[in-house]
């Protein structure tokens, strides 16, 4: 039968091999499912994965998608390293448009140069803030963030659609759940007039480039590594360790904020009950498949970001639900952690007979 | 009045009921050291499942089957990556949390706005035309008892025999149970098994009882209230009643009050089950010597056995 040995070492190939066999893997089971669904494999991955490159200005809707997606898989991927699972970005992402989109639409008319600095600025202190909170119950109450981040998302989401429904209504948008048009102001310089190619397209890689120099140059970035892989360790050092909760909470959430930031000002003009298309939660994927490396989120989140569109397309050719996208970034996210034993472990095969023997005393440890 | 208290009492009843039974199923599988996070997913899954079923076929038997196996399929995957290739447990739970909302809601496109059969009420003959006790006592569908029965059984499971007594090991010290011969991964794998049944059958009781349709995201969190249930719960079986209770309760007033036309935004009202679950779990979660006592010592850590 099948076993797996340790290897004993960090497999450098596999730590690069397994997210390309994992992107393999994927398009074979999700065009499985599809067969089994009864629609056919390879069309329907196809114009899932490969058509929206070719289609026109393929390329500007995948950066402006992969943006935030980017943003916040750079953060989670600080905070997971440090061992702190916040879940929760897609409520930061809601709070940074919220305080961004508010700040719109409070000084609609406000001159660029002032307005969309103070709503970057915003966007971040509203995602951090709501972190935060993550923060203070984790250490003042020893609260599991994982499940407190997540409680936080709905309840972000309920304040967006309050705000949307009742005083931030456009009175003059038919009783549609949305808000007024935010200002020209508001929508910050553009890459190429006209377009939707907004500021942050920019600043993402930036950010990127950053957060792995604070991870592998500081000594921040060394005592959250640290506080992930050996928590002893990491207290007999003395570091502080809710200084750290805070600190990587307060980033994760802040670029989340960032990115909801851009989501709305630089896409969408306005504030709706949708502001956010799930980018949360898969920036949770973002961060696995770019190893938890700031670096490697760039292309995790490019590849991600064609999920969205390939299922814009399956939807508009194929006539599918573009639920797939989930489905797809589901098995994606399955095949990688699959995948990823190979990193620690090598497969060998092995006869029935050799595999019987009796446990060893203190094995397994 | 007493009908106020009767409705009140039969609405926590049935707002508690699936908590009960994907946190019933997640007791289990976090006893033996697992913790899935992949709730909130196969309880959709189970949904649209059993939905499905019960339209297509018109036979809630099988539909409550499907719903069972389809959260039994969706875990097996949880345990395969976890337990044979070792994969990490929250990044694990959370994929099937994500695929779990994907695959409900491409399959359930088609279901969206549709009817189903929905499970029948029990109607025993005098014991359930009873004033008050009738109701609150024999009125219920069969998946109300089906909860409290599993409940019973698994308290009595854990506590009362010597495979329970083994499971309980395997949480507390996986390397002494593998030592005295037990099959650590085994028994991990047919505890995940059957979290991912019991999470399947709230799913159905969500479209086939609670609010007897199929909509996108219909589970709305409760996947997640069941996992904080649990340490609310600190893994003892009862006080899982009396947390579910209190949820369902939290859930019935958001509901109840917005119902009466109170002054006050719905989406306000809405949250508030989502904030009480983060109060309640601030609560329990501060004393920490309480949690650590309870707590399966073992949770969350991978085991190998280099055999």
């Amino acid at each position: 039968m099948l076993s797996l040995q340790p290897r004993g070492y960090v497999s450098t190939l596999w730590s690069w091999g397994s997210p390309i066999l994992a992107l393999v893997l994927t398009a074979l089971v999700s065009g499985g499912i599809f067969a089994l669904m009864g629609h056919p494999p390879v069309l329907t991955v196809y114009t899932f994965l490969v058509s929206p490159l070719f289609a026109p200005d393929g390329l500007a809707a995948l950066a402006v998608k992969a943006a935030p997606l980017v943003m916040m898989g750079v953060g989670l991927s600080l905070a997971y390293r440090a061992n702190i699972w916040n879940i929760g970005t897609e409520g930061q992402f809601t709070l940074g448009a919220i305080a961004a989109g508010g700040l719109a639409l409070a000084l609609p008319d406000a001159p660029g140069w002032t307005l969309f600095p103070a709503m970057i600025a915003a966007g971040i202190v509203g995602g951090a803030l709501w972190a935060l909170v993550v923060a203070w119950l984790r250490t003042s109450f020893n609260a599991n963030e994982i499940l407190t981040s997540l409680m936080l998302t709905y309840v972000a989401q309920y304040l967006l659609v309050y705000l949307v429904t009742g005083p931030w209504r456009d009175p003059r948008g038919f009783g549609f759940p949305q808000t007024a048009m935010f200002s020209d102001a508001a929508a910050g310089p553009r890459l190429v007039e006209g377009s939707n190619l907004h500021l942050g397209l920019v600043l993402a890689p930036v950010i990127a480039a950053a957060a792995w120099l604070v991870l592998e140059k500081t000594v921040l970035g060394f005592q959250l590594q640290v506080l992930g892989q050996a928590p002893r360790a990491a207290r007999f050092a003395g570091f502080n360790e809710n200084r750290l909760i805070w600190l990587a909470m307060a980033i994760s959430g802040g670029l989340a904020g960032l990115a909801g930031m851009f989501e709305v000002t630089g896409t969408q003009g306005q504030l709706t009950t949708t502001s956010s298309p799930g980018y949360g939660f898969t920036a949770i994927i973002v961060a696995f498949l770019g190893r938890l490396n700031p670096l490697g989120v760039v292309p995790a989140g490019l590849l991600l970001a064609l999920t969205y569109l390939g299922g814009d397309a399956a939807q508009i050719e194929l006539g599918m639900s573009n639920a797939i996208t989930g489905i797809f970034q589901g098995i994606l996210l399955f095949c990688l952690l699959g995948a990823d034993v190979l990193i620690l472990h090598q497969p060998r095969w092995r006869p029935r007979h050799l595999t019987k023997s009796s446990p060893v005393p203190g094995a397994g440890t | 009045m007493t009908t106020i208290l009767v409705n009140l009492l039969v609405s926590v009843m049935a707002a508690a009921t699936p908590l009960l039974l994907a946190a019933v199923g997640e007791l289990v599988v976090e006893r033996v050291a697992v913790l899935n996070l992949g709730v909130e997913g196969m309880m959709l899954v189970g949904a649209i499942a059993g939905f499905a079923t019960a339209h297509e076929t018109g036979n809630l038997v099988l539909a409550l089957c499907a719903a069972l196996a389809a959260g039994m399929l969706l875990s097996s995957v949880f345990a395969l990556l976890t337990l044979t290739l070792q994969a990490n447990q929250t990044a694990t739970g959370l994929a099937l949390t994500i695929f779990g909302r994907g695959f409900s809601a491409l399959v359930g496109a088609g279901y969206v706005g549709i009817a189903a059969p929905t499970l029948p009420h029990l109607h025993i003959p005098v014991l359930s035309d009873l004033p008050v006790l009738g109701p609150v006592l024999f009125g219920y569908d069969p998946l109300v008892y089906l909860a409290l029965a599993s409940l019973v059984a698994v308290a009595w499971f854990l506590a009362r025999t010597h495979a329970g007594l083994i499971m309980r090991a395997v949480g507390d010290q996986h390397d002494a149970a593998h030592v005295l011969g037990y099959k650590v991964i085994r028994i991990r794998y047919l505890a995940v098994l059957f979290g991912g049944a019991m999470a399947g059958i709230a799913g159905a009781y969500m479209s086939l009882a609670y609010t007897p349709l199929w909509a996108q995201d219909m589970i709305a969190g409760r996947g997640w209230v069941a996992l904080a249930l649990v340490t609310f719960a600190a893994w003892r079986p009862f006080w899982l009643l009396i947390g579910a209770w209190l949820f369902g309760g939290i859930m019935y007033l958001s509901l109840y009050v917005q119902g009466l036309g109170v002054p006050v935004p719905s989406a306000f009202l809405s949250a508030l089950p989502y904030i009480g679950t983060i109060v309640v779990l601030v609560l329990i979660s501060r004393d920490r010597r309480r949690i650590a006592l309870h707590r399966p010592a073992m949770l969350g850590r991978a085991f190998n056995a280099t055999g």
